[in-house]
């Protein structure tokens, strides 16, 4: 463990390097730069609104504050796939450096987690301007309160599980190349069971089983924690944070685990 | 002073060359079922021993396929062997494929602070000796291009000129030094003599005898995995071109 540590703190500007060039690479040679972290979520924001606000009838959405409701369910599960789907990729992309020179090869899946991280977090002021725009010239004003500081409790959960699946995922797809399709399938199909664009509650469903398989996503806990402080203005459930917390630390230590017992077949399979 | 700078013992390297293949779970359980799984396996390196001081340089002779390279990644701790222990002492700079670090996408100069990072440098320490660097690799002029621009040549030279400024204590070069012109030849030759000053030790391969002779003062001859000779570099620069010609004759 204390060897672990030792390296880890030797290659930390490594972690420094790629979180930096991930960010520089992405947006390099668009007009509009950086600007692009917060004009997607803003433009796919809004064609949902439409889409789910006005064009499907407002049963499914009756929700205060529709479009600052749906942005948080995005923003957040834009980061979980996306930083899920490169950390996946990481390894299989940095065949080259792992092939000729040694190091810690967690470092790429932790690295594209981390700068994907870093514009999610730019990508909240979208959500910031969202809700300033609402307290202006809404009439039902979103309710802010204090709680809002409390917001980082339920990122820093998603941090923990994005991670562990990432690390996961980039070990397994090493071996088998068909978890890349099966995880786009699947990430497909989590968007629609997040209430991301419809309420839960509002859902009526009657069958126990299909909730209780909906309430299980660690992602609707995370997402409905997140609501709680940033547009309901109250304090979250504690039982999501229970329940979400221990998922994401059981994917995390699976996560490491694998990683750590197959590394050193990497080089074989890349 | 004491402990040797490297510390090969039995080492040996067992690749399954059916393993390589296998990349979809539906194969992987045919295989499995079929116990084909274990079918094509091939021993790179078999009972490897050997030492190195601090300030010998070794060469490593051999014919193709005999494991040169395969002991190279084993002693930078690229591959984990399957049986023995390697240890090493210091700070290794592998010079196995020149550029092999760099991202396309970056210009020259932000390769130099990634390349470096992936040798565990910090950004200060490779800052103070960025205008050495530049300067080495002849590349002013093109510093800010994307590396995707560049020649194979440009690559190689920025590629050593990053590994040999950071003053690492264990060199390990993979013929490094077959690739660009002449000139650049010369010169980073003479730029891996004047780092034996300051007391690198080096591991060296090349199928060039005279080179070797030229850079270490010891060697080992390679084949199908195993050391058949190693010593003085001369006594085994001679064997070696006998090994040559005798294989020549059948």
């Amino acid at each position: 463990m204390k060897k672990f540590w030792r390296n880890f703190y030797k290659y930390r500007y490594l972690l420094y390097e790629i979180v930096r060039k991930n960010i520089k690479l992405q947006y390099r040679d668009s007009v509009l730069g950086v600007l692009w972290t917060f004009l997607q979520p803003l433009l796919t924001t809004l064609v949902l609104v439409i889409v789910f606000g006005n064009l499907l009838g407002k049963d499914s959405s009756k929700v205060l504050n529709y479009p600052i409701y749906l942005l948080c369910g995005r923003l957040l599960y834009d980061f979980y796939s996306q930083a899920t789907k490169r950390a996946m990729r990481s390894i299989k992309n940095s065949a080259s450096v792992i092939k000729k020179v040694y190091v810690p090869k967690y470092m790429y899946p932790l690295a594209n987690v981390c700068s994907t991280f870093v514009t999610f977090l730019i990508s909240l002021i979208v959500l910031v301007l969202f809700i300033a725009y609402f307290l202006i010239f809404s009439p039902n004003k979103p309710n802010i309160t204090p709680y809002v500081f409390l917001s980082f409790v339920p990122v820093l959960v998603l941090l923990i599980l994005t991670l562990g699946v990432g690390v996961l995922l980039s070990a397994l797809s090493v071996f088998f190349k068909d978890i890349e399709y099966i995880y786009d399938v699947f990430c497909m199909m989590l968007f629609y069971m997040t209430p991301i664009v419809y309420n839960l509650d509002q859902l009526k469903i009657k069958s126990v089983l299909v909730r209780r398989i909906l309430m299980a996503n660690p992602l609707y806990s995370i997402v409905s924690m997140f609501r709680d402080c940033v547009l309901f203005g109250r304090m979250f459930n504690i039982n999501h944070l229970l329940y979400s917390l221990a998922f994401s630390v059981v994917c995390l230590a699976a996560g490491c685990l694998v990683f750590a017992k197959k590394q050193d077949k990497f080089i074989l399979h890349i | 002073m004491d402990l040797p700078v490297i510390e090969v013992k039995d080492v040996s390297v067992l690749f399954n060359l059916n393993n390589e293949k296998i990349d979809n779970i539906k194969e992987y359980f045919i295989k499995l079922v079929t116990r084909k799984l274990h079918y094509n396996e091939f021993w790179a390196l078999t009972d490897v021993s050997f030492t190195v001081n601090k300030s010998d340089r070794v060469g490593i002779l051999g014919f193709n396929g005999a494991g040169k390279s395969t002991l190279l990644k084993v002693v930078s701790g690229v591959l984990k062997p399957t049986k023995g222990s390697v240890r090493v002492d210091g700070v290794i700079a592998p010079m196995l494929e020149l550029g092999a670090g760099f991202d396309m996408n970056y210009s020259g100069r932000e390769n130099i602070f990634l390349y470096g990072a992936t040798m565990g440098y910090s950004r200060k320490y490779i800052q103070e000796r960025y205008d050495e660097i530049v300067a080495f690799s002849e590349l002013e002029k093109f510093i800010d291009v994307p590396v995707k621009n560049y020649s194979s040549g440009m690559k190689a030279r920025l590629g050593f000129a990053i590994a040999s400024a950071v003053d690492p204590e264990v060199l390990i070069l993979d013929e490094v030094l077959s690739v660009g012109d002449a000139k650049f030849r010369q010169k980073s030759e003479q730029k891996i003599i004047s780092m034996f000053d300051k007391g690198v030790t080096v591991l060296f391969v090349s199928h060039n005898t005279d080179q070797v002779r030229r850079i270490c003062n010891k060697a080992i001859i390679l084949d199908k995995g195993k050391i058949v000779y190693q010593g003085e570099v001369n006594d085994v620069c001679d064997r070696y071109i006998e090994l040559a010609a005798a294989k020549k004759k059948n």
